[in-house]
């Protein structure tokens, strides 16, 4: 982990402070003098409003709780996703496909099923039953979770304040610095903890708005009762085996966002920042784990 | 504890209360009104019942759809099946003239109809998708008689509430609930692609649930039982599939 490394290698490009978009400057900078203090000074203060200001969670706590709750109901539906997988690893375009049709691709790996041919000698154990159970209970979390959390984030102004970047921030030249300091890795700065950077306002916006929903939407488009209902959603995304198809590749991304994040939470300091979304509190950055 | 977190304390407690009394109001309407599937088990339960609860306010009136005949799949997939036995390879020598459907349980009239009797019912033709849990599938055109001719013509009693059926293979039996018994795409196929039900499709008489996946569609059908509660069958799940750990309903 990098926490045994030194910081030096970081700093060379922490110069630049990234912009705070407007109406967000001003209580950010005002939470950050108070919560600098040490908790045990914060507490000694005593006062009503000052209880109030230092007590202001980096993460508000409906955020929070959403998203462990969608961490666990992600990480079952991906284990049991890839088990449901391994059934039939071949994947179709259209509305049909089976091991007499053609493949859009295969994905060379052995199956649950000797019915599949995969080129191996061997099928895997069966795991499909309780995946199945697992995966379509995780989708039931994963889904009134994210309406629980995106009602949250309309109401409250979460969306606006928090994820929405300010046009201003949205020039190319702003972006190739945001893409840039990404690339480089530089660890964000103190007041940085305290906001989202503009590569990380897009990516949750692509994330909650359109992977989440896609990912959904071809989930359930492999229904034959939904399909009943809203045919459309089906011919849609082309046919029932494209919609499996598209749900993997959904799957993917996502995956790919999962890793990423978790790689800069752990560039950010993992355990000040895990802390943050489990407590609300965001403690010193330069801590050491 | 100061006057915040106390407040907080109170809120949260509030909530998680009235969570609870709404989960258990909604837990007692669902068992009410049927839509508590008989496989909820403690693990699994709450996400089946909301898929079963949700589907079936959902599905009331849908057509499973329907496909072009362009879009019949040329090569279609029969699947694995267990070998039938002298039994049924003497039946199939016979031209399936002695194979018998016997519908019991809460009915007016129990029968026990021969095929020839069953194909010459009123039949019904589409074309539909059979989809396996695995991920593949295929579109056939079945045809068959609506299995809700052959219980009006028993007598299905009004306190029914599920058909259980069983096949020549007895460690593959099934039910479902009479919203899909009565369903009219709902058949006891005996065609398929126009011509008679090939044996590795379920010939000569599969019951056909176009709004669910394909384990539901039972081949080799033998027996109906109508009844009110699943608990006298198997281990009480409803069907042989959450026996092997698989849902009881499948329309996902």
């Amino acid at each position: 982990m990098y926490h045994d490394r030194g910081s030096e290698d970081f700093q060379g490009s922490s110069g630049h402070v990234f912009a705070i978009s407007g109406q967000t400057a001003e209580w950010h900078s005002n939470i950050i003098m108070h919560c600098q203090l040490p908790v045990q000074k914060r507490r000694a203060m005593g006062t009503l409003t000052q209880t109030t200001d230092a007590v202001r969670p980096r993460h508000p706590a409906l955020v929070r709780v959403t998203h462990w709750l969608t961490t666990l109901s992600f990480l079952a539906l991906l284990v049991t996703g890839v088990e449901i997988l391994i059934s039939h690893p071949r994947f179709y375009w259209g509305e049909t496909g089976n091991v007499n049709t053609p493949t859009l691709f295969k994905i060379p790996i052995p199956s649950s099923r000797g019915t599949v041919p995969t080129g191996y000698g061997y099928v895997l154990p069966d795991q499909n039953g309780w995946s199945r159970y697992l995966h379509f209970e995780a989708a039931w979390v994963a889904v009134l979770t994210g309406l629980l959390y995106v009602g949250f984030g309309f109401f409250q102004g979460h969306f606006r304040r928090n994820l929405l970047p300010a046009p201003s921030d949205l020039s190319p030249k702003q972006l190739a610095n945001g893409i840039g300091r990404r690339l480089r890795f530089t660890r964000p700065t103190e007041e940085e903890a305290w906001s989202y950077n503009l590569i990380q306002r897009l990516t949750y916006l692509l994330v909650i708005f359109v992977l989440f929903p896609l990912v959904i939407w071809t989930g359930l488009a492999m229904s034959p009762a939904i399909a009943s209902v809203f045919p459309a959603a089906v011919t849609i995304l082309g046919g029932r085996q494209s919609a499996r198809t598209l749900h993997l590749f959904v799957s993917i991304f996502l995956v790919l966002f999962l890793l990423v994040h978790v790689f800069m939470v752990c560039l950010a300091g993992f355990r000040n920042r895990v802390g943050a979304m489990i407590t609300g509190r965001l403690g010193q950055s330069r801590e050491r784990a | 504890m100061n006057i915040i977190s106390r407040r907080k304390l109170m809120t949260t407690g509030l909530l998680a209360a009235a969570g609870a009394t709404g989960l258990g109001v909604a837990a007692k309407l669902a068992g009410r009104y049927g839509l508590i599937p008989p496989d909820a088990g403690v693990l699994y339960g709450a996400g089946e019942t909301l898929t079963y609860a949700a589907q079936r306010l959902l599905t009331r009136h849908s057509m499973a759809q329907e496909f072009s005949r362009s879009q019949i799949s040329k090569n279609p997939f029969a699947n694995g099946i267990d070998a039938l036995g002298p039994e049924f390879q003497r039946l199939q020598a016979g031209g399936f003239a002695e194979w018998r459907l016997a519908v019991d349980g809460m009915v007016a009239r129990p029968a026990l109809l021969p095929l020839a009797v069953i194909k010459s019912f009123p039949r019904s033709t589409q074309i539909t998708m059979i989809a396996c849990e695995e991920g593949w599938s295929y579109i056939a055109e079945w045809s068959g008689v609506p299995l809700a001719h052959v219980l009006n013509l028993v007598g299905a009693l009004p306190q029914a509430r599920y058909v259980v059926y069983r096949s020549f293979q007895p460690d593959w039996w099934e039910s479902i609930d009479m919203a899909d018994a009565l369903h009219p795409q709902t058949l006891l196929a005996t065609g398929m692609n126009g011509g008679e039900l090939p044996v590795p499709f379920g010939g000569p008489l599969r019951l056909r649930v176009p709004r669910q996946l394909g384990y539901k569609n039972v081949k080799y059908i033998t027996r109906l039982t109508l009844t009110d509660n699943l608990k006298g069958f198997g281990k009480g799940l409803g069907s042989s599939s959450p026996e092997g750990g698989y849902a009881w309903y499948a329309g996902i």
